[in-house]
Formats: C-alpha cells, sequence, structure tokens
C-alpha cells in the first residue's frame, strides 16, 4: 500500500494545495464570490420566490460542479504542463495521494463556497428547502468533488491551458442541457433520455431536485449520492490512470 | 553501502522520443562519490539520459541500473535527487514553501528546507514567491529542492545555467564538497568549461557518447590545447571513419 498512498503525503498534498489557494487571492475570491453573485441575481431575475425556490437549489448543485471541474483542470493541467507532476513522480508520492491531495484540497473549498451561497440563499433571498440543509451540503459537496474528479480526468487530454478551459463546455454544457434542468428528463426524447441517464450531473440535479422538495431522506436521495459517489470514484480511477510516472 | 556498486551503470540504452532515435546504444558507469560531467549541444540528448536515470522515460532497450537498483524503482525515489532543466517548482508559493512540501514528501528531516535554501544561496529570498525571482534565483530554488534528504545520487540538469560567474564558481564548490562527502553527481552542461570542474567527461552528440574519459585524458588523448578543441577534434576523427 506504501506506494499508492501514504497519509502523511497526502496530508502535505492538502497542504500545499491549499497553500497555492491562499496566495491566490483572486482565484479565492471569485470561487466563493461568484455562485453568491450568480445566485443573488438569480433570485431577482426570477422575482418570483417559487420559481426560485424550484431552480435555486439545482444551480446549488451546478455551481461548485462547474467551478471545480474548471480549478482542478487547469491546476492539474499546470502540474503535468510545468514539471511538477513529472518532478513528484521520481519521489515516493503515490498517485493516490496525488489525486486525494486535491480531492481533500477542494472538498474543504467547496464546504466554504457552498457553506456561503447556502447562509446567503437562506436568509437574505429566503429560499425555501424542505429537506435539511445537511443533505444539501452534502449534496453540493459531492458534487463539487465531481466536478474536480472530471476536471482532473479531463486534463489528460489537455495540451494547453486554453484547451483545458475549452473543456469546460465540451464536458459541462451537454450535461446541463440534459440534466433536467432546464426541461425536465422525463419529457425528452426516448434517446436523450437514454443520454442522460449515463451522466452523471443528471444525478445531481435529481438529488438536489428531491432536498428542495422532500422533508426526509428517501431513499431515492440515498441511490442518487450513491450514483453520484460512484461517478467520482471512477472519474479519479481514470484520473489515475492518466498519471504516468514514465512518459516518452 | 556497498561502494563497489557503481552509482550508475548504464548499457545498451536506446530511446526514442517522437519517433526519433534520441539515445543510441549508450552504456557507461559513474563510481560512487564522483561527479560525471555530461557535455553536449543542445538536442544531443542529455535531458532524456537524465530522465532514463530518474525512471520518468520510457526506453526502447538496454538497463539502466542506479545505486544496484533498476532506475526508477520504489526504493531509489528518496535516495535519488533530480533537478529539472526547466524549473519544476510551484510559481505561486515561496521558495520556503516549496522546500517544505518537497522535503515532506520525500521525509526529510525538518530542518532540511532551511540547510538546502541556505546552501543554494537563497536565504535571502526565503519568504519570496517563486514566481517573482529572477532567473537564476529560479534555478538555484529548483536545484535546491533535488538536494533535499541529502540523496546519494543527484542528477542535475544544466544546474549553472543562467549563473554569474560568482554564483557557478559558489554552486561548484558546493558540488565539490558533496562529492566529497559521498554523494554521486551527474551533472549536465552545454558550455565546455565546465568540463573541466568533472571528474569524469560523457562527451554527448546525436544521441552517442564521442568519448568517455577524465578531462586531462582527453586533451591529452587528442593532443589539445583545451576541451573546445578535443571536442572538435573527436567529431573530426569519427566523421572520418565511420563505424
Ligand atoms: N517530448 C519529446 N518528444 C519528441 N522529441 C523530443 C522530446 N523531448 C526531446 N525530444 C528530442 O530529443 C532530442 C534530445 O533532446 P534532449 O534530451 O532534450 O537534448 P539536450 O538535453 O541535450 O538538449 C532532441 O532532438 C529533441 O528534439
Ligand atoms: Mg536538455
Amino acid at each position: 500500500m506504501s506506494s499508492v498512498m501514504s497519509p502523511a503525503i497526502t496530508a502535505a498534498t492538502t497542504r500545499r494545495i491549499l497553500a497555492q489557494l491562499r496566495h491566490d487571492h483572486r482565484t479565492l475570491g471569485l470561487l466563493v464570490g461568484v455562485p453568491s453573485l450568480l445566485m443573488i441575481l438569480l433570485r431577482y431575475v426570477f422575482d418570483t420566490g417559487a420559481l426560485f425556490d424550484r431552480i435555486g437549489p439545482m444551480l446549488l448543485g451546478l455551481f461548485p460542479f462547474v467551478i471545480m471541474f474548471v480549478v482542478a483542470s487547469v491546476g492539474t493541467l499546470r502540474e503535468r504542463t510545468g514539471g511538477t507532476l513529472e518532478r513528484l513522480m521520481t519521489t515516493p508520492t503515490g498517485k493516490l495521494d496525488f489525486l486525494l491531495g486535491y480531492a481533500f484540497a477542494f472538498g474543504l473549498l467547496s464546504l466554504v463556497q457552498v457553506g456561503v451561497v447556502l447562509v446567503i440563499s437562506l436568509t437574505w433571498l429566503g429560499l425555501d428547502l424542505a429537506g435539511s440543509v445537511a443533505s444539501l451540503v452534502l449534496v453540493a459537496v459531492l458534487d463539487a468533488l465531481l466536478g474536480m474528479a472530471l476536471g482532473l480526468f479531463a486534463s489528460a487530454f489537455a495540451r494547453t491551458e486554453f484547451q483545458a478551459v475549452q473543456f469546460m463546455p465540451a464536458f459541462v454544457l451537454p450535461q446541463v442541457l440534459l440534466c433536467g434542468l432546464l426541461i425536465p428528463r422525463d419529457s425528452m426524447a426516448p434517446w436523450l433520455r437514454v443520454i442522460s441517464d449515463v451522466l452523471p450531473l443528471s444525478y445531481a440535479v435529481d438529488a438536489m431536485q428531491r432536498v428542495s422538495r422532500e422533508a426526509s431522506f428517501s431513499t431515492s436521495l440515498l441511490w442518487d449520492v450513491l450514483v453520484i459517489a460512484g461517478f467520482t470514484l471512477g472519474a479519479l480511477a481514470l484520473g489515475a490512470a492518466t498519471l504516468r510516472r514514465r512518459t516518452g | 553501502m556497498m561502494s563497489f556498486v557503481p552509482a550508475v551503470a548504464v548499457a545498451g540504452l536506446r530511446v526514442v522520443r517522437g519517433g526519433k532515435p534520441v539515445l543510441r546504444d549508450v552504456s557507461f558507469e559513474a563510481p560512487r562519490g564522483s561527479v560525471l560531467g555530461l557535455i553536449g549541444p543542445s538536442g544531443c540528448g542529455k535531458t532524456t539520459l537524465m530522465r532514463c536515470l530518474v525512471g520518468v522515460q520510457i526506453v526502447q532497450a538496454g538497463t539502466v541500473t542506479v545505486l544496484g537498483e533498476p532506475a526508477g524503482s520504489r526504493g531509489l525515489r528518496r535516495r535519488v535527487g533530480y533537478s529539472t532543466q526547466i524549473p519544476a517548482v510551484y510559481a505561486d508559493l515561496t521558495v520556503r514553501e516549496n522546500m517544505r512540501y518537497f522535503g515532506a514528501v520525500l521525509r526529510a528531516p525538518r530542518t532540511d528546507p532551511d540547510r538546502v535554501i541556505e546552501e543554494v544561496g537563497l536565504g535571502d529570498h526565503r519568504d519570496q514567491v517563486v514566481g517573482t525571482l529572477s532567473g537564476g534565483q529560479l534555478n538555484r530554488a529548483n536545484l535546491a529542492a533535488a538536494l533535499l534528504g541529502e540523496p546519494e545520487l543527484l542528477v542535475l540538469d544544466e544546474p549553472t545555467v543562467g549563473l554569474d560567474p560568482v554564483l557557478r564558481e559558489e554552486l561548484w564548490a558546493l558540488f565539490r564538497e558533496l562529492s566529497a562527502r559521498g554523494t554521486t553527481l551527474v551533472v549536465s552542461s552545454h558550455v565546455m568549461d565546465e568540463a573541466g570542474r568533472t571528474d569524469r567527461l560523457l562527451l554527448m552528440r546525436e544521441g552517442e557518447i564521442l568519448a568517455d574519459a577524465s578531462p586531462r585524458e582527453l586533451t591529452e588523448r587528442t593532443g589539445t590545447a583545451d576541451l573546445d578543441a578535443a571536442f572538435l577534434h573527436l567529431i573530426h576523427e569519427r566523421a572520418e571513419s565511420p563505424a
């Protein structure tokens, strides 16, 4: 196991990524501020509480997903192209240390991000939530981790940061169109429905809808959560496969 | 430690990059505690050879044995230090934060980050963000990371590029000191005036080793006044008698 991961190296990697973010005030500000700003805009664009109550929670799941996707894909691409990943591969760092370092750092970050949006939404914006705040936070952080894991994986296919940023619309927008946010998934053409069934964001949005409508933590919600977690682990495994000690 | 095992033993190494042969049947050995110079023009394969030594290069044929183990083995990852030609440190962290991180990864002693920062002469810049360092300072920060944990073998890819003569002198003094303590160093350079400071020289050209000798032997054997002339002599010799 020692080569696969070591708690000390994973922790050091988490601290290092958080230190990098600490130095980058602007990114940190954008990470926390942008979702909040968008929620506030959304609230006043809709201007009716009922519509906001329906759409708001879905976006609470979507924002962390999209933002973490971009930050993780650009961040790991920098490590790949900047030689730091290669340096780490000559040290005892395991692939899992590297991936979990990102997962913990971004998991913590998304907790802050979601916390701020949530406080603003529940107080100032008057979001009405049927389910518990805890389950909403759970789903939102899972969504963020899913975005991060997909971003890590996607970064393997980018050579430049320009390409990495382009992957956001390529990986994410089709999922946004098909996830049930714009049109309920039940009313989609069957072939689109099938596609949306295998896309992770569909489950993220479904979970958020349940949290906003259902008072209890239902089995269907549990299923959504498990599917999102499964997709996240799968993406991390694929990401690990793209980290190579030896390259051409 | 079994000192009779060479620090580095390379035999029949062949590497293809981008469809083209980059190393063609390279073989050499480096005894422990020696300073081996890898000298040759840009593009001759120095970086590729160093990547083979640290085990990050896919090789087509041959064996690379480092400190008695196949290059890149798990057991070697704390015993070999590598400083890349293009600096590989985090530009958005300070010098000290970088060293702390790489030190933690290598389980180096807690005092190591400060030690290596002093050794490369970056004491005044320890809390400076790496992205704001000058080129020479950045190179030294990159070198410092390779010194963490006192590795037995140091693989340094053009560590003195862009440094003024005084700093270059200081770094070579450091390399000699490390070698005196038993560390083996493989140092690449594309400038000849550094070659004279090594114990042994590998003169490389187009993926092949033209000569493997001490600087003195080289000038004596070729009957030339300096290493530049010796290198040219060897190239002409090779051109006249194609293998
Ligand atoms: N990633 C790569 N893909 C394809 N060819 C490469 C790559 N890196 C280096 N090369 C080629 O390999 C040869 C040797 O390069 P390198 O080892 O970097 O030489 P040096 O360090 O002596 O300048 C050069 O011809 C270079 O163009
Ligand atoms: Mg080179």
